[in-house]
């Protein structure tokens, strides 16, 4: 249909231009144009009588010719164009005029990037620390005026992050304890020392894994939540109606939620190691045929205290962490939805490196201490 | 099929949400060329209307047909082609906030067309240009521009494929009386060298006045009249003096015969 929708009559110097002139057939007249030999002095004619028709694509294609001409010293004329084409025409040629290269944007060497992102990490971490502190104040300020304290907010988030959380922390603390009996209890039947699974078992679940294995499944569940919900406020200026209100967002927000999981975390870890270890015991009749009476009296002789409560005792650390990188991050959240869904990943990945750090820091206290 | 010159043609409309019927037997035609505003109270269906047209929504019974192709029936393949020939500006614009004005204007043109990168580009910026943008607007994203400025980028964006119809959901709602003008301006100013049909659903009495060639009445589930705004103000449709005969109606049409 645009077989020769330029033509060019050297003769008369009359480029005439037919048929459809719009963005469907733009390659094709690209096309065509470039097989043209244009003149590189003298008058030029370019007649549009037998355009059908034109739009934006086809006008600016056209521009970009007379433009390509002029500078090259030849003088361009319209004629029998239609006056839409030509307001058209006239139109785009006043906006190509002010400009013509799209902006463009510098990419930056591999020492900025490095150093941009230094600054960004050290910026986002005094950022965090002003929240902390921040967050402290309003501690401060709640306890001395009690009729401030949002009960109603605090029973939900114990409700949320601790009862509704009870079944899969429960289930997956259960195989833990299952998947720890199989892989060990190979090794103790080697040495016919199989009643050393119940010492085994019990001091790594209670110390590392129950409490570990929660938190991490809770960072998932709930501290993804927190930057969710918070973000989303902050996107519908719920945060901000708030402040306005005399309200701040970390009296109702962000406080019952770090206390109520400061408060759950530790009871779900107790779950925890109780699923853990009974995941354990059954593990032990079935394939190293302890029973569960022997299982039990040897945990009672073979496991102190101590390991029960140093594991719930790591929790409120890891719940603090959880709930106030998971809060920050959704204060940080801003303008756009892509940025809630960047915020809710980090929130994830810095809760469980910090719980981890953490953690490692505990072991190499209590190595010390000799508990 | 240039059988007329109507570009849409609505007829016996009726859609359901859930239980609730919200438009019942609608007849409506858009001529080619025109600017036809959609308007009504609170609730009265226009958003439905336009959804309808738009195959967001599916009609419960009766025929729509854009561009002489009939929309409730249409094969995503057809309805592929008709979108090419529309664009649409959302009343919250529907910019995509992940990408920038200029990836958000090229996205449709990538999409459906096999032009070179430079080109891409240039035709892009060519449109955020004539939506009355800055160049420099281009390289920002969607959330650092004021309100007034993404209403002009997403529309930069619905005209990027150079359609022959654009929708426009409340095209001012949300923005100061200067941009609101300048805006109409705009919408005018395109209208007139792209020779587009424009939809238009608005509240505002304003561009009702200025911009409009038609404005179609929605009421009881029904379009109640279509007519020019002159014509439309007199009419005696208890609902359609509700809505006019107030103090701002009334501002509005004074200013239209004084200023215009």
């Amino acid at each position: 249909m645009a077989q020769d929708a330029i033509h060019y009559d050297s003769n008369a110097r009359q480029l005439l231009c037919r048929g459809d002139w719009n963005l469907i057939h733009l390659t094709h007249l690209q096309s065509n144009l470039t097989a043209i030999s244009l003149p590189t002095s003298g008058d030029i004619t370019v007649n549009g009588e037998a355009i059908d028709k034109i739009d934006s694509a086809g006008a600016w294609l056209l521009i970009q010719l007379q433009d390509k001409l002029k500078q090259n010293g030849v003088r361009v004329k319209r004629i029998h164009f239609s006056e839409q084409a030509d307001k058209l025409l006239s139109i785009i040629n006043e906006k190509l005029a002010d400009h013509t290269e799209p902006p463009v944007t510098k990419k930056p060497g591999f020492l900025a990037v490095l150093g941009c992102n230094t600054l960004v990490q050290l910026k986002g971490l005094q950022g965090y620390l002003a929240f902390i502190g921040q967050l402290t104040f309003e501690l401060m300020r709640l306890i001395a005026h009690p009729s401030h304290w949002r009960w109603n907010s605090l029973a939900s988030v114990l409700y949320r992050t601790g009862y509704q959380a009870l079944p899969i922390i429960a289930l997956l603390s259960f195989l833990i304890g299952v998947v720890l009996t199989y892989q060990m209890g190979l090794q103790l039947r080697n040495y016919g020392a199989n009643i050393f699974i119940v010492d085994l078992l019990g001091l790594s679940v209670l110390r590392e894994f129950g409490s570990l294995i929660t938190a991490i499944m809770v960072s998932g569940r709930t501290g993804s939540a927190f930057t969710a919900s918070i973000g989303m406020m902050k996107l519908n200026q719920e945060i901000d109606a708030l402040n306005t209100l005399g309200v701040t967002p970390a009296e109702l927000l962000l406080i019952p939620r770090i206390i109520g999981l400061f408060i759950a975390l530790p009871l779900l870890t107790m779950w925890a190691d109780i699923f853990g270890v009974v995941g354990g015991m059954i593990a032990s009749d079935a394939m190293l045929g302890i029973s569960w009476h022997d299982f039990l009296h040897r945990f009672s002789q073979a496991i102190p205290m101590r390991a029960l409560l140093i594991g719930i005792g790591k929790a409120p650390v890891f719940a603090l962490i959880i709930a106030s990188v998971g809060c920050y991050q959704g204060m940080q959240v801003k303008n756009s939805a892509e940025s809630v869904g960047q915020n809710t990943t980090r929130s994830v990945v810095l809760a469980i490196f910090f719980i981890i750090v953490a953690d490692a820091i505990f072991s190499v206290i209590f190595s010390k201490m000799k508990l | 099929m240039m059988q007329n010159d109507n570009i849409i043609d609505i007829k016996n409309l009726t859609t359901q949400l859930g239980d609730t019927i919200i438009l019942q037997d609608l007849n409506l035609s858009i001529k080619r060329g025109e600017v036809l505003g959609i308007v009504g109270g609170s609730g009265s269906g226009k958003t439905t209307l336009m959804r309808a047209i738009l195959s967001l929504t599916k009609a419960t019974s009766g025929s729509i047909r854009v561009f002489g192709h009939e929309i409730t029936t249409a094969t995503p393949e057809t309805l592929l082609k008709i979108q090419k020939r529309w664009g649409v500006l959302f009343q919250s614009n529907a910019l995509f906030s992940s990408l920038t004005l200029l990836e958000n204007v090229i996205f449709p043109l990538k999409e459906h067309t096999q032009l070179g990168l430079t080109d891409l580009q240039d035709l892009a910026l060519l449109k955020i240009l004539m939506a009355g943008l800055p160049a420099d607007a281009a390289s920002k994203f969607p959330a650092e521009l004021s309100g007034g400025m993404q209403k002009r980028g997403g529309l930069a964006r619905a005209i990027v494929l150079d359609p022959e119809l654009i929708f426009l959901d409340e095209p001012t709602a949300g923005l100061d009386p200067e941009t609101a003008a300048g805006f109409d301006d705009l919408i005018l100013n395109l209208q007139s060298t792209m020779g587009l049909t424009i939809v238009m659903v608005t509240h505002d009495l304003d561009s009702l006045w200025k911009v409009t060639n038609r404005v179609a009445f929605l009421g009881n589930k029904k379009v109640i009249s279509v007519d020019s705004m002159p014509a439309l103000v007199k009419n005696s449709d208890p609902l359609i003096q509700a809505f006019f005969g107030g103090s701002r109606g009334r501002a509005a049409e004074q200013g239209y015969h004084h200023g215009y």
